[in-house]
């Protein structure tokens, strides 16, 4: 068996961030398994600007912002396998992979980072009805075939769901010439970042019918029409408000679910929100030294906080193998109340944290001139003014361990959603 | 082209009666209009081997269903496809009376069902822990089980191909005529993905045969009509299926059969070979005979429906939901042997539930009559058997390595919900009737037929398929037709 101090699955944003920041801090055996035949994970398929604002302070493609983490990580000697698939982590963290040249293969690890990322929801599992012909695609799918293979996957476009790759597939099919006909989406608001609202709907003038869902796909062979319907507050279309659109495709970008099959053979608990991991301040799951980062923890907007999130895991992850864990340390759990859903981390070990941890979460709905209130037990001890809020974009708060040690007898915390 | 037999349509029983007649010294083809085998009725369906208590005794359904029930265990093993024994429970709710529960019990017993016996609710929970709080007793059936439809249709199917079977798919048949000796049939061969796309006219063909085997599910009506003196007439009953992830496969591990009532006929809940679970099917009869669309009603009665038998089926779990069509028969039995009036005309008509479980019985059946009718010899070389596709995921570690040194393609996992190999996608192409689409790979290897449902692995097996076939990018379809998966170049449309 191969032994390794830190094995990470997924060789995307958050597996090549959380690498450097493991090497940064000392660990020298690391190894990163990644599927796909080449490092960087969904970045290489995102060929659109707007990526490194935060981290890099300028604009870069996807394949850019992954190259600055890939260099890093080559600069650093650090092993990786490609084309190499995980079948199976155990919770004595043992990790199965199999590939073409070694075959399967099991590693030994002692601490594992989980950065697998997420999936598109599929058709299927949007319970659409109508036919089942050719030209329907995840817009992740239709971005692959599109950006990485050339091929265009179809004509005339419907889209359903606002999330940001149907946003930027509406930009991108355009700009190869289909003709992309709206975008639909189920709730009063877009899933999407405002920014790609703007640049890749407005500016093409491609309609976005907000509070409308796909009644019926038709089409035996091909697509040949999908019909849209408004819904009410229920969510169900209201009879009379269907619009018939003749098209050849229909793009579906309703929601990323995080990829935990193998989290969940490991025997790592998830959150029935995110459907990611529950974790502590340290990103660490339920199982000693098995910790996750990215869209695989929960589905994030910007690639930036990705690498924030997956160095912390690194430095953790180091801290782990190097020092192992306090496992009598108090955890505190965050407690998401009044339009917050949910929070990463849920637990927060107020001996044991970093000087600062970044707490991210959505909220349910929209909300406008509100603040995020949070308690330290009954005691309101941060309070954050937010003109808008939406669960398109993720919120975060900073918990201070100078703050947290004047509470020695705290219980929870409560993060909620006040008016101003 | 001049044949001792052609069978139009390889569904399940089309392919079950090529190969039973594959045994004989004869010239046979199948004609399919679809590009792949297994594409109607036979793949959309509730892939139930019944044990035979439903059917009204001494009729075609109850006496073929028991003995397709007793020959399917050893089938499987002779044609390598997944068949579990699950057993299967009818289960009764405190609103129904027990005589609906005797009254099938004694009708499975005069049809020859074994085992059959009537459980209380306690000795119920411990079978199956998840049935709801009102569901007071059950009929259990020991025999009762459960297949891969796809995998049965598709190794009768290689098994007939590998004895000499031609099988013509792209060919819609669409007149038949009695001659002197034997029967002329016109034939259209159908395009293909750009060539379909871009408008090309099918060629139309003749073929001539002694004997016409008209396994043509919903239009088996159609053509029997242009033969026989004694019409048949066949409506499509539409049924919707939800299909959950493997994560809830578990949910239930006999098939759950609702008692009719006065809430209909009632949907199952059951476990797959293949350890997803499967809710269906509504029974609505449709006017359009290409009618596989779900509808939102259909849906939503199947999650309401289910719930009377089965608790917290947790519909979130869902993957994909999709129709077929059941060809029923206005007298309600399977239409088996020589049309009225059209001598060497065969029918396998009307096949509806229980027809998946009758097939191979059918095909014995019907190979039996037309060997007689044309006084066919046993070949003295038949291969009785049939290697499925190998599924990596059976070896032991050393086993599989050993594999991936010899084969690479076994180490490289294409579908990763599913976890299928490049291997695997390689066999199911090379081999005989190999697959030429996407659903044709996704039915024999199960890639694509996952969480995902193609989303990743989608572009990969084109990739292969374009390779290996090989064949161009445009006419790699999702089912034949017009069902191509991409429209042109960038920039080029």
């Amino acid at each position: 068996m191969l032994k390794y101090d830190l094995v990470i699955v997924g060789g995307g944003p958050a597996g090549l961030a959380a690498a450097v920041s493991a090497r940064d801090h000392g660990i020298e055996s690391i190894l990163i398994i990644e599927r796909d035949k080449e490092l960087g994970g969904i970045l290489n398929q995102c060929i659109h600007n707007g990526f490194g604002l935060h981290t890099f302070k300028e604009e870069l493609t996807g394949p850019e912002y992954a190259a600055r983490f890939i260099n890093q990580v080559m600069e650093r000697k650090i092993e990786y396998k490609l084309n190499t698939m995980v079948m199976d982590i155990s919770d004595e963290k043992v990790v199965t992979a199999m590939n073409r040249e070694d075959g399967m293969f099991e590693i030994k690890a002692k601490a594992i980072i989980l950065a697998m990322g997420c999936r598109e929801r599929s058709r299927g599992a949007l319970n659409i009805p109508g036919y089942r012909p050719a030209g329907i695609y995840s817009a992740g799918t239709a971005q692959r075939l599109v950006n990485m293979e050339g091929y265009m996957p179809g004509k005339r476009v419907v889209i359903l769901g606002s999330g940001d790759i149907g946003l930027i597939m509406a930009r991108r099919m355009t700009l190869e010439g289909a003709k992309v006909l709206v975008v639909a989406e189920l709730m009063p608001y877009s899933g999407g970042l405002k920014r790609n609202i703007v640049q890749c709907l407005n500016d093409f003038d491609i309609p976005l019918k907000l509070s409308h869902t796909v009644v019926d796909i038709e089409g035996k062979e091909r697509v040949s029409a999908v019909t849209i319907a408004q819904v009410g507050p229920n969510r169900k279309p209201i009879p009379g408000t269907e619009i018939r659109y003749e098209c050849d495709t229909l793009l579906l970008s309703c929601g990323l679910l995080p990829e935990n099959e193998l989290s969940r053979s490991a025997g790592v608990e998830l959150s029935p929100v995110t459907f990611g991991p529950v974790v502590n301040d340290s990103l660490e799951t339920n199982i000693d030294g098995v910790f996750a980062c990215g869209n695989v923890l929960h589905v994030h907007d910007l690639v930036d906080y990705v690498s924030q999130e997956a160095a912390v895991a690194g430095k953790n992850a180091a801290d782990y193998i190097q020092n192992g864990k306090n496992t009598d340390a108090k955890a505190v759990e965050i407690i998401p109340e009044g339009g917050v859903r949910y929070t990463v981390p849920r637990y927060i070990r107020p001996t044991e944290m970093e000087d600062t941890v970044t707490v991210r979460f959505r909220v349910g709905e929209v909300y406008k001139n509100c603040q995020i209130v949070t308690y330290f037990d009954e005691t309101p001890v941060l309070k954050r003014k937010r003109p808008v809020m939406a669960p398109g974009e993720m919120e975060q708060i900073i918990l201070d361990k100078k703050k947290l040690q004047m509470f020695p007898m705290l219980s929870k915390i409560t993060i909620k959603i006040e008016e101003a | 082209m001049m044949y001792d037999v052609a069978i139009i349509g390889a569904g399940v029983v089309g392919s079950a009666i090529a190969r039973e007649l594959s045994k004989y010294e004869l010239s046979a083809c199948v004609l399919e209009r679809e590009e792949d085998v297994c594409c109607g009725t036979s793949k959309a369906n509730s892939a139930i081997v019944h044990a035979g208590f439903d059917a009204t005794p001494g009729t075609w359904k109850a006496k073929l269903n028991v003995r397709g029930n007793e020959m399917m265990e050893q089938l499987s093993k002779e044609l390598d496809f997944p068949f579990v024994r699950n057993g299967s429970l009818v289960v009764r709710t405190k609103d129904q009376d027990i005589s609906g529960l005797e009254e099938l019990m004694k009708k499975g017993k005069e049809n020859g069902v074994p085992g059959l016996r009537i459980i209380e609710r306690k000795e119920l929970l411990k079978m199956e822990p998840n049935l709801a709080e009102d569901v007071v007793d059950a009929l259990y059936a020991p025999t009762g089980a459960i297949v891969c439809p796809f995998h049965l249709n598709i190794a009768l199917a290689e098994n007939a191909c590998e004895n000499g079977v031609e099988f013509l798919l792209n060919t819609e048949v669409t007149s038949i005529k009695k001659a002197a000796e034997d029967y002329e049939l016109t034939i259209l061969k159908k395009p293909v993905g750009a060539a379909a796309v871009a408008g090309k006219e099918p060629e139309q063909e003749s073929i001539r045969a002694k004997v016409v085997v008209n396994a043509a599910g919903v239009y088996a009506d159609v053509f029997n009509n242009m033969v026989s003196e004694e019409k048949l007439a066949i409506t499509a009953r539409k049924g919707e299926y939800m299909l959950l992830d493997k994560t809830a496969g578990n949910h239930v591990s006999h098939t759950i059969f609702q008692l009719p009532g006065k809430m209909g006929k009632g949907v199952l809940v059951t476990p797959t070979v293949h350890g997803n679970l499967l809710v269906g099917p509504t029974a609505i009869d449709v006017e359009d005979k290409e009618g596989i669309n779900t509808t939102a009603d259909g849906l939503s009665f199947l999650s309401e429906a289910s719930a009377r038998s089965v608790k917290n089926v947790p519909f979130r779990q869902v993957i994909t939901s999709f129709a077929g069509l059941r060809a029923h028969e206005e007298k309600n039995d399977f239409v088996l042997g020589e049309a009225k009036g059209a001598e060497g005309f065969f029918n396998a008509a009307g096949i509806e539930s229980p027809g998946l479980t009758s097939a191979p019985a059918i095909g014995q059946i019907l190979a039996e009559q037309i060997a007689n009718k044309l006084s066919l010899v046993k070949k003295e070389n038949f291969k009785a058997t049939r290697k499925g596709i190998l599924r990596p995921e059976t070896l032991s570690m050393e086993e599989r390595n050993r594999l991936i040194k010899e084969q690479p393609a076994y180490g490289n996992i294409i579908c990763r919900c599913e976890m299928i190999t490049e291997g695997e996608i390689l066999d199911a192409i090379h081999r005989p009737l190999g697959a030429r689409s996407l659903d044709g790979v996704k039915r024999r290897t199960r890639a694509g037929m996952g969480r995902c449902q193609s989303g990743f692995c989608s572009p990969r097996t084109m990739e292969i398929l374009e390779r290996e076939v090989p064949m161009s990018i445009y006419d790699i379809t999702k089912n034949g037709g017009k069902s191509s998966f991409v429209v042109g170049v960038n920039k080029g449309i």
